[in-house]
């Protein structure tokens, strides 16, 4: 049976622990409407890029269109790109995409294929290091970076072009949190490297016949590298407000279970005071009646 | 015939601008061009340069790095990859700009180079149409 005391201080510092996961879910809150509104302002530009861009691929992709866009002929060495957060303390964030990343890397190596990897936050990687660590090629560190800007995309996917030309994979998979709601982020797959471009539903994009200046070729070899750049730019832009939301909800579930905890405690406490209570009144009573 | 088109100009991180434009002027990779209603269906990519849009409202200007304009019968859409409104256009960030472009050139794979190369010289040539020096 623990002492009063204990129970005290056990009381005081769950309190204190409810107040810092209160603080943290208001603090998820605020920034999860504002990488929400990051998020959906980079919407038009990724719905108009990928219409062009599917148009472009269907009339001019054909035998010999960039490598970046028909693959390299070969799918032996894959590369996986895991994109996680750069803090803990959210739920299933990190671990649902590892988790996705894992099964898909056993899955290549069981067919025979190459894998690499490439880490993109500090989490995932710390959660691959144990297994992977000898087929991590890089890691690009978003720590001190506080609003998801651009550029940082263009430069994870320059470093990726780059690689591919170098001929050190044939196939590029991002992984990462798609934003659903606050309760769930859906893991997601995409393959960047060869790209592929789904036009959205309802665009007669198609019908057009468009005047193509420079050459339709010219124009896909220039906008590629901007492809992979925009399709990593939304995924870590999803990821940014699936974090948020991860943690936002996890917060909220830690400070309903402190609240619990606390009443829990504070029955126990209630009830061992009161046996102290009852203790001393015997030990009056049997005194008196002893003499 | 209409006398004026949509015309929207959006970057990866926000929609800069979606008004009823009588004309807009676009750096074009292969010369610069000026799109009215009912253009022909063009698609082409731009060079460093400003877009100048003209519209009832007023006329705006916005200075681009590059990217992709779709120019169809109903309007004109300017993908940039960068772009900021001339009026905010300052030194510090013409010099993000400049050293991004000679980042991206010092980097460059041989056969990417020449574009990049010039990427940062065309910069540096719009930097001095507005007044602003590119020590790069």
């Amino acid at each position: 049976m623990p002492s009063l005391k204990d129970l005290k201080n056990r009381i005081e510092s769950v309190k204190s622990t409810r107040k810092i996961t209160k603080a943290m879910q208001m603090v998820a809150a605020a920034k999860l409407r504002r990488a929400q509104e990051a998020a959906e302002a980079s919407r038009p530009y990724a719905e108009r890029f990928n219409a062009v861009m599917a148009g472009l691929a269907a009339s001019a992709g054909g035998e010999d269109a960039p490598k970046l866009l028909a693959g390299t002929g070969s799918d032996q060495v894959h590369l996986l790109v895991v994109m996680t957060a750069e803090r803990g303390l959210c739920g299933g964030f990190n671990s649902s995409i590892v988790k996705m990343a894992r099964a898909k890397a056993e899955q290549l190596l069981a067919q025979g294929k190459t894998v690499k990897m490439l880490t993109v936050g500090k989490k995932g990687r710390e959660q691959l290091k144990r297994e992977y660590e000898d087929i991590m090629i890089e890691h690009v560190d978003l720590t001190e970076v506080k609003r998801i800007g651009y550029n940082n995309a263009q430069g994870i996917a320059t470093d990726l072009i780059l690689r591919f030309n170098g001929g050190e994979f044939d196939v590029a998979t991002i992984f990462y949190n798609t934003f659903e709601n606050v309760v769930s982020q859906i893991p997601t797959e995409k393959q960047v490297i060869p790209a592929s471009f789904e036009a959205e539903e309802g665009a007669d994009e198609g019908s057009t016949v468009y005047d193509y200046e420079p050459s339709e070729e010219g124009i896909l070899e220039t906008l590629l590298p901007s492809g992979v750049a925009t399709a990593i730019f939304s995924a870590l832009l999803e990821n940014a407000a699936s974090e948020q939301g991860a943690r936002m909800s996890a917060m909220d579930n830690a400070t309903r279970n402190a609240g619990d905890m606390i009443d829990k405690l504070t029955i126990e406490f209630n009830r061992s005071r009161q046996a102290v209570i009852t203790n001393e009144l015997i030990e009056i009573i049997s005194g008196a009646e002893a003499l | 015939m209409a006398d004026t088109m949509q015309f929207d100009l959006v970057s990866p991180e926000r929609k800069l601008s979606s008004v009823q434009a009588s004309a807009v002027q676009l750096p074009g990779a292969e010369g610069d061009m000026t799109a009215m209603p009912a253009h022909a269906p063009t698609i082409t990519t731009l060079r460093p340069g400003v877009v100048r849009v003209q519209s009832p409202e007023g006329d705006a200007e916005y200075v681009v790095t590059g990217g992709f304009a779709e120019i169809n019968a109903v309007g004109t859409s300017v993908l940039a990859e960068r772009a900021v409104p001339v009026s905010e256009f300052t030194q510090d960030i013409l010099d993000e700009f400049m050293t991004d472009a000679v980042n991206a050139r010092d980097n460059a794979t041989p056969e990417m180079l020449d574009d990049l190369a010039k990427r940062a010289t065309e910069l540096a040539g719009v930097a001095a149409e507005l007044g602003l020096n590119a020590n790069a």
